[in-house]
């Protein structure tokens, strides 16, 4: 499937609109996990607004494909998709972490219809995702099951569990997608660990493996159109991705992974994000 | 049933329910012969997961499954199926509310070969400290029979501990089972001793070999969570003194339990468990129990104890 200019455009400005969102929803003064929201962005916008059949009035429609956030803790940028494709108002952003809002740190399926599940201890994300692609066999649903997980993710050994049963039961209805920013928490991956030639790791365990520019929207769509068309094995996308993308001091280094902006800087993402 | 093992009782349960709800699904971790999930994956092969040696990404999966609105029942031995995958269990199950039941086979000292790493001294404690977990311990496989088929509508996740060996019957197969009820198995007015599992039938003997000497009161207590506070109290009313026994730490287990919801009763409480310590090899299951303690003997050994301090 091809995609004309207009809708690249429209999803690139999106991606914008829920990079300002989550800066606004985390507000200046508080923490939030800005660096891996914004290496995250076309990835998920491409899903929420081009990819993904679901119903916001209906969250529990049988058939929508499902989005789980294995690395729950940018669930800021979710929320942000959630709130611009009418899942709830885009005013309800504002209460994020506020006692008693359905907006939680990580997100909470008891708390916030669309979730489907909770995730944040990482490296689960892929396993859950695996359970509900079997589970989607068995209706003989036709949904399809997206799972994001970041690179620092992959120092989890329940990931490469995920990996080598999901290829063991066949789950082409599953996508993983490694949002490859290259930082975790405190530093460079491949200085806290080095998780090596990831694409060949994912080949060896029997996935389809291709390999993009997460930041370039055509490509992020062609990715999720040529994991359709493969049968019999799960699909992994590498998305190559820049931590902090789209904000200048923010790129490229681990002290916005969860950072606080100032009145300063606050003002001037906006800027940047205009 | 005249089914005496609990883990095969448990096996034909689990087939039997699959027969009438289609949306429950088996998950194993390469330990079927022994968990007798066996004899779900020959009846229902395409309902049945085999997930490898890989506990935690079955219990995830699990999750996963029942968010796609299955009941998945995991397996493994109580130590890993309540210890290996614990984050899974509390993250994504627990937090979500999700029903996902878990069999802790093998449970207690009940694999007495393989030794303290296979033995689950504290699977209770781990379960309960779960909010929301369901956590039960059948006294013989009549009450498994029961147990398991009370499991399936519960709203939220549960764990059931299951004994590796026969016991004897000493419940009824047509008793109906309550999920937090505990029943006086025999009534007595002096001592009222509280049992789980195992336990229930030291118990049992214990009683009968004071009759004459001190009246026991006998409760069964399958549910270790939600545990009804009253019903607690009102099962222990009259008796002086208290006394619990369990094949489980005395950290976290029947005996902390009874000791908070009898706390403003007033009456002294004597335990017979496991005292901080991990298991370790045996030839043989009873062999195991006189070491640990877990013995009618040491039953009424307690009983008589504290029977002499209760006023």
């Amino acid at each position: 499937m091809s995609y004309d200019a207009e809708t690249i455009r429209k999803l690139n400005e999106m991606a914008k609109t829920l990079r300002r969102d989550v800066v606004e929803m985390v507000g200046p003064g508080q923490a939030g996990h800005f660096g891996g929201s914004f290496s995250s962005a076309e990835l998920v916008t491409a899903l929420y607004f081009s990819k993904m059949h679901y119903d916001p009035k209906n969250p529990k429609l049988a058939d929508r494909d499902r989005f789980l956030l294995s690395k729950g803790h940018v669930a800021v940028l979710q929320y942000a998709a959630m709130a611009r494709a009418g899942y709830f108002p885009v005013e309800e952003l504002s209460t994020l972490k506020k006692i008693g809002s359905r907006l939680q740190g990580h997100p909470d399926v008891k708390k916030l219809p669309g979730i489907e599940a909770n995730t944040g201890s990482l490296g689960q994300g892929l396993s859950i995702a695996l359970g509900i692609s079997l589970g989607l066999k068995l209706d003989n649903l036709p949904s399809r099951v997206y799972v994001l997980i970041g690179d620092g993710e992959l120092d989890e050994g329940q990931i490469w569990e995920g990996a080598m049963a999901a290829a063991n039961f066949k789950a082409d209805n599953l996508v993983a997608i490694v949002d490859r920013n290259l930082i975790q928490a405190t530093d460079f991956t491949a200085k806290r660990m080095d998780s090596g030639d990831i694409p060949a790791k994912w080949a060896a365990f029997g996935w389809n493996v291709i390999e993009i520019d997460g930041h370039d929207m055509e490509a992020v769509l062609a990715a999720y159109d040529e994991a359709e068309t493969v049968k019999g094995k799960p699909t992994v996308i590498i998305a190559n991705t820049v931590k902090g993308k789209g904000l200048s001091f923010a790129e490229n280094t681990a002290a916005f992974h969860n950072g606080t902006l100032n009145e300063e800087l606050y003002a001037k993402a906006l800027e940047e994000l205009k | 049933m005249s089914e005496t093992n609990c883990r095969t009782a448990y096996g034909k349960t689990l087939v039997e329910l699959g027969r009438e709800n289609k949306n429950i699904v088996a998950l194993e971790a390469d330990l079927g012969k022994s968990t007798m999930s066996s004899l779900f994956e020959a009846e229902f092969p395409e309902r049945h997961f085999e997930m490898g040696i890989a506990e935690a990404n079955m219990a995830s999966t699990a999750a996963g499954l029942a968010l796609a609105g299955k009941i998945p029942f995991i397996h493994s031995f109580a130590v890993f199926a309540a210890g290996r995958d614990y984050d899974q269990l509390r993250q994504t199950i627990g937090i979500g509310g999700l029903k996902v039941r878990v069999c802790g086979s093998s449970a207690g000292l009940s694999d007495f070969s393989d030794g303290s790493t296979h033995q689950s001294v504290e699977d209770i404690a781990l379960m309960r400290a779960i909010p929301g977990m369901t956590v039960i311990c059948p006294a013989d496989a009549n009450e498994t029979v029961a147990a398991v088929k009370a499991m399936v509508d519960i709203d939220g996740p549960a764990y059931i501990r299951i004994c590796r060996n026969p016991i004897e019957l000493i419940t009824d197969e047509n008793k109906p089972f309550e999920i937090g009820k505990s029943y006086v198995m025999k009534d007595g007015t002096d001592i009222a001793l509280f049992a789980t599992g195992l336990m229930v039938t030291k118990a049992l003997e214990a009683a009968k070999a004071l009759e004459g000497e001190i009246s026991v009161r006998v409760i069964n207590v399958p549910t270790l969570k939600p545990v009804c506070r009253e019903s607690m109290i009102e099962a222990a009313k009259g008796c002086r003194g208290v006394v619990t026994a369990e094949e489980h730490s005395l950290v976290g287990g029947l005996g902390s339990i009874v000791s908070m919801m009898l706390s403003e009763e007033c009456k002294p409480i004597g335990y017979v468990g496991i005292h901080d310590q991990y298991g370790c090899s045996a030839h043989n299951y009873d062999e195991l129990l006189v070491h640990y303690g877990l013995t009618t003997e040491k039953v009424i050994e307690k009983v008589r104890e504290i029977s002499k301090i209760a006023k």
